[in-house]
Parts: C-alpha cells; sequence; structure tokens
C-alpha cells in the first residue's frame, strides 16, 4: 500500500493514477520548480514525508491519503489550470498550495465556485482580508512582520526609520505593509530606497539612507539582496542598526553575509529556526524539533519555515477531517474554521468566521544574530 | 564630496562587473557574428564550479582553474553538440540555439546543484579600503583588475597574434577565410572555449560580490549584454567602458535621482546612444558590399 501510494505521488506531476474510492484526495498546487521553487521545494517535500507517515500509522479515520501534488511553477495561470483540474479530475476535498500570492489569489475563484476548503502557504494579507469562507492560510503576514520589527525599534528608542527593498515581489508587498502601519506603529519613515533583486552593490541607497538620519534600517527582501545590503551596511560602518525580514530565516543568510557583516543584525522568524532554545515549557517546542530532525533526516537539506507552513497546513487538515468524521468538503471547512488552539510551527493557531489567519504578533520571535548563531532577544 | 567618490566606487565596482561579462561576448562575436545568449551560463558555471569544488577541500586558485577550464569544456561542447552541426544555418537560428543552451545550462545546473544561493570567501579579506570617506572592498579591486587583464589580453589576441587574426578573418569572410588556410571550424571552437573561459574567471571574480546560483545568469547576461551593444559589439574597449559607464549611471542615479529608476535610467542612456551611434561607443563603422 506505501509502495502504491509512493509511485502515485512520484507520478502526480505528469499523469495521475485514478484514485481507489476509499481514498481521501487532498490536492496541491506548489512551486516546485520556478524562481519561487527555494519556497515550493520544501513545502512539497514536507507533503510528500508528512502524508507518508500518516498514511503509514494508518491514515484519516481509517482512510488513506491520496496526496496530489501540481507544479505550477509559480505561474498564476498554471495554478488557475491545475485548480480546476482538482477539482473536476481528481475530485479532491480540500486544497494545499498556493506557494506564493498570486497563483494563490488565481485559483481561489475556482475553489470558491466549487466550494472546496483552500489552506494557501502564501505570505500577502489580501488572502485572508477579507475573509473568504472557503479560504485559510498559515503563514504570517508581511504586517505582521513590520509591525513585529517596529515594535521592536520603539522599544530601543527608534523612531526615526530608514527602508531598503528589494524591487521583486516580496520586497515590494512588505515596503507597502510597513509604509501602511508605520504611523500606527509610531515610528516615521525618513528614507525609502529601493534595489533591484540580482544587483550586487547597494552602497549608494544606503549612503543616501546614512544622509538622512535615520535611526535604524530596515531591509525587505529575501534572496540574496539582503546578504549584500548586510555586507555594504558594515562596508559603509553605519552605526544605525540593520533589521531583516522574515524573508531571509535561514543559514544560508548568514553565510551569505559573512558571520562578521551579521553581527548584531535583528529579524523576527518562526519559532522553527531556534527549535533548541525555546523555553522547555513552550508548546511549539516538540513540534518544531519533532518537524525539523524529521526533515532534515529525510532530505539532507536545512529545515526552513516554508515547509513548515506546508506542515500546518496539512495537520490543520487532518485534525479537521477526524473532527469532521467525514470527507464532506462543506464539513471539513467548518471543521478548519473551527480549529483552536493548533499548535503548529507558525506559532498557535486559533481560526474564527472573522479570522482565517490565526496568528498573532507571540507567533513571531525577534531573534539577534550573535557569532553566526540566532539568537532569541528576550 | 565622500558620497560621489562613494557613489563612483559602487558604480565602477557594479560597472567592472558587467565589463566582465561584457568581455566575454566578444569573442564569439567576432569569430561568428552570435551573441552568444548562454554567456551569463557560462559566468554562473564558473562561480557554481568553484563553490563547490572549494567546498570540497580544494585550495581556491586551484578550485578557481578547475571551473575555468571545465567551463571552457562545456563551450566546446556546445560548439561541437549544437552549433556546428547547424552550420550554415543563419545568424538568427544560432543565435536562438544559444538561447537554448541557456535555458539546458540552467536547467543541468538546477538539478546537479540545487537551487540554493551560494558564495565563497573573498580573495583578500572583506575589509574596505577608506579614500577621502567613501570606502571599497578589496574584492572589487580584484574584479577591476581582472576586467582590466581580460582586456589587455583580447587587445594583444587580436591585435597581435596570427590566431587571432584568423578569428577575425573567420567573421569576416568565412570562405575567403578556408581559402587562404584558416581552419574555421578550429577558430569556432577555439572561440568558444575562448569565451567560457572568460567567463568562468568572471564568474570566479564576481561571486564572492554578486553570490551565485543557478539562475544568475539571466540577469549578468542582460547586463553584460546591454554594456556591449553600449560599448561597441566585439570590441573589448567597448566591452570594458561600456561596462563601467553602465554602472556608474546606475549608481549616480540611485545616488542622486530615485533608486526606483536605476536601471530606467540606464537603459534611457543606452537607447540614446545607440540612436546616435548605432554602433555603439567604439564600434567599428560596418560597410556591407552589395
Amino acid at each position: 500500500m506505501t509502495i502504491r501510494s509512493l509511485m502515485t505521488t512520484a507520478a502526480a506531476c505528469a499523469m495521475l493514477a485514478t484514485p481507489a474510492l476509499a481514498d481521501i484526495n487532498i490536492g496541491a498546487s506548489l512551486a516546485e520548480t520556478g524562481p519561487a521553487a527555494f519556497l515550493g521545494d520544501p513545502e512539497a517535500k514536507t507533503l510528500r514525508m508528512e502524508v507518508e507517515k500518516i498514511n503509514a500509522a494508518g491514515g484519516i479515520n481509517g482512510e488513506k491519503i491520496n496526496l496530489i501534488i501540481y507544479d505550477d511553477g509559480g505561474d498564476a495561470n498554471k495554478a488557475k489550470t491545475f485548480a480546476t483540474r482538482l477539482v473536476e479530475d481528481d475530485e479532491v476535498v480540500a486544497v494545499i498550495g498556493g506557494t506564493t500570492t498570486g497563483p494563490t489569489m488565481a485559483m481561489i475563484p475556482v475553489f470558491e465556485d466549487a466550494e472546496i476548503p483552500f489552506i494557501s502557504l502564501a505570505g500577502a494579507v489580501e488572502i485572508v482580508e477579507p475573509v473568504n469562507p472557503w479560504v485559510f492560510k498559515t503563514p504570517h503576514t508581511d504586517r505582521m512582520a513590520c509591525e513585529k520589527i517596529f515594535a521592536d525599534m520603539k522599544a530601543r528608542g527608534f523612531t526615526k526609520i530608514g527602508m531598503i527593498s528589494g524591487s521583486d515581489g516580496f520586497g515590494k508587498s512588505m515596503q507597502g505593509q510597513c509604509k501602511g502601519v508605520a504611523e500606527a506603529s509610531g515610528v516615521e519613515i525618513v528614507a525609502d530606497e529601493v534595489y533591484g533583486p540580482q544587483d550586487a552593490d547597494m552602497t549608494p541607497q544606503l549612503t543616501n539612507i546614512k544622509g538622512s538620519g535615520a535611526e535604524a534600517i530596515l531591509n525587505s527582501g529575501m534572496g540574496q539582496g539582503p546578504a549584500v545590503v548586510t555586507r555594504n551596511h558594515t562596508q559603509l560602518a553605519i552605526e544605525a542598526p540593520l533589521y531583516e525580514s522574515h524573508g531571509v530565516a535561514s543559514k544560508q543568510y548568514i553565510e551569505l553575509s559573512g558571520a562578521e557583516a551579521a553581527e548584531g543584525v535583528r529579524l523576527p522568524a518562526a519559532a522553527l529556526l531556534v527549535a533548541d532554545q525555546l523555553a522547555d515549557d513552550n508548546p511549539q517546542k516538540p513540534v518544531v524539533q519533532g518537524y525539523r530532525d524529521a526533515y532534515e533526516a529525510e532530505t539532507g537539506e536545512d529545515v526552513s519555515t516554508f515547509g513548515g507552513h506546508a506542515y500546518d497546513a496539512l495537520y490543520i487538515l487532518k485534525a479537521a477531517i477526524e473532527k469532521a468524521g467525514s470527507t464532506d468538503p462543506a464539513a471539513i471547512r467548518d471543521a478548519i474554521e473551527q480549529t483552536q488552539g493548533f499548535v503548529g510551527t507558525a506559532g498557535e493557531v486559533n481560526y474564527s468566521p472573522e479570522d482565517h489567519l490565526g496568528l498573532t504578533l507571540d507567533a513571531f520571535e525577534m531573534l539577534e544574530i550573535k557569532n553566526g548563531e540566532w539568537t532569541i532577544v528576550q | 564630496m565622500s558620497e560621489l567618490l562613494q557613489f563612483l566606487f559602487s558604480g565602477l565596482t557594479v560597472g567592472a562587473v558587467y565589463a566582465l561579462v561584457a568581455l566575454g561576448f566578444t569573442i564569439i562575436y567576432n569569430a561568428s557574428d552570435v551573441v552568444n545568449f548562454a554567456q551569463g551560463e557560462f559566468v554562473m558555471l564558473g562561480g557554481m564550479l568553484t563553490v563547490f569544488t572549494y567546498a570540497a577541500g580544494l585550495p581556491l586558485p586551484l578550485a578557481a582553474l578547475i571551473a575555468v577550464l571545465v567551463t571552457a569544456g562545456v563551450g566546446v561542447a556546445l560548439n561541437k553538440l549544437a552549433i556546428e552541426p547547424a552550420r550554415g544555418a543563419p545568424v538568427v537560428s544560432l543565435i536562438i540555439i544559444t538561447i537554448g543552451a541557456s535555458i539546458f545550462l540552467r536547467g543541468g545546473a538546477q538539478v546537479l546543484f540545487g537551487k540554493q544561493i551560494h558564495r565563497f570567501p573573498s580573495f583578500s579579506g572583506d575589509t574596505p579600503f577608506r579614500i577621502g570617506g567613501a570606502t571599497i572592498l578589496p574584492q572589487s579591486l580584484w574584479v577591476f583588475a581582472g576586467g582590466i587583464a581580460i582586456f589587455i589580453g583580447l587587445y594583444l589576441f587580436f591585435t597581435r597574434t596570427l590566431t587571432g587574426k584568423a578569428v577575425l578573418a573567420t567573421s569576416n569572410n568565412r570562405l575567403a577565410a578556408q581559402l587562404v588556410g584558416i581552419n574555421t571550424n578550429w577558430v569556432m571552437t577555439l572561440s568558444f572555449a575562448l569565451s567560457a573561459g572568460i567567463g568562468a574567471l568572471a564568474g570566479v571574480l564576481i561571486t564572492p560580490i554578486t553570490n551565485t546560483s543557478y539562475d544568475v545568469g539571466i540577469a549578468l547576461a542582460l547586463k553584460g549584454f546591454a554594456a556591449a551593444m553600449l560599448g561597441g559589439m566585439g570590441n573589448p574597449k567597448g566591452a570594458l567602458a561600456g561596462g563601467l559607464l553602465l554602472g556608474v549611471i546606475e549608481a549616480m542615479t540611485a545616488g542622486y535621482l530615485s533608486s526606483q529608476y536605476k536601471d530606467a535610467a540606464a537603459f534611457i542612456v543606452i537607447l540614446l546612444v545607440l540612436f546616435i551611434m548605432p554602433q555603439g561607443l567604439f564600434g567599428a563603422k560596418q560597410t556591407e558590399r552589395v
């Protein structure tokens, strides 16, 4: 049975075996390749690994999960086609995915029409605001990251902020959200610079920020840009401390920047990164340690928060199907919405009819890099 | 004043990166009129191969040498397997073949090396030099020196060596070149090997500044191509000047106007230059004989 489900999973991208009737069909459309592959790849690996584990332990309510993953490459048009195929051909009861915001927004109308619950793994706040009854999401939003960072800056007495943002989707989105919440957070943005995600040098932008009287600098971006910003920040010997976004929350960032340049940089991140440093009474500790160890053993790669989002989505769904006691999509949706006190890798999730994000600012830990390691700021 | 200097240093750093990539376009273009759009992938291969051989424990110079040689081999293979069989096809078809090759190399690198971003340490540390209140990293000077060394090498190659002249002759008229005894197939193979090697060397020099991943080639090739067009395609002097100019324009725009319009300003300048001087700043005037 495991071999069959493994093969189905492996063949999912190409052609689909007709699923057995008793299986629970769960669909996913993820960016396993393309520019967002570094997000979609750990998500897909996580789903395959965890579904296999659930099936080996007897499935949900005695029924095996039949996981159907399509690779949309981060392309919204492809994602919409796959969404239709998941609904019409594969007859799924719930869908996980949409690695990034574009594909997620393209798929929402399909699942809304078909009345299939949909848990997105993308960041933007638009996915759950306004609340769509069929749509949920597991990752933190950009806005929460902004609020967390601004709160920390204010606590340290910095109110004049210089922003430097990547011109890619992630950087732009966070730049917009941060500017939106700056006033409410009691900080003033005195410089607003951008850079191309592949740029080799950001010293002109940082020189201007330095000249603007900024007391702290916020870099919203992901990928290699933040590493260049961090090195340039050190090169120019800027005194205003540097804050990065949750988009760089992986060990790779410290390696690319160099431990010396990254010293003292702060960023908000999920507890997953600092699993071993969490207090022993923290209910998240066993969850994140367990997932991290399993993922690293299975793939040989460092764990990332992105795979964690997929982990959360799958287990929220599993709990909901168990609670609903049926595989009727409407019943599953109702059960997902009633999720309370679910402890996942992103934090404690409490969904309600008004809140399909379910996370609070407490879900973020503020980290500081010391000697090339993450440490939790108390 | 120190601001201006900092913008200038930034522009020269970035410009030297563009110039290095632009120099790689020169040889293949001179030999065959083909703009090799897989040039960015050669740069990527140079960086990636160095990352992995260095991580395997080899000293950096040896790792770099291996990367350059392997990439030159990839260049030869590209010529033998994809360009030579299409002999006689129009230049446009050959250019499209190089685009296909670039997608293939990118895909291969993604499978072989993974999707992560990598870097190896700078050659002479990360302590910046301070000049007049502005700073520049030692690695920028390496890139700069590399660009000038390759430029001088190419200049001597094309003007002082028989082989270099054979390359130019092949480009001018393949049939006539064959008639005077030039082995044009060998010239093409050599030009791909050299271009790939130069690309790889560029990759080795710039990776400590730009980082590298399987997909860095696209953006690098685009900027390098723009720099080569600005300076005059096929002319090493043009590649160097075009790259540096492009970098400085970008840095000055980011510094004094707005970082939003950095790329736009650079491309507007390129358009203007090409509008007035279609051959680029240093391009030779072409006369088509009918």
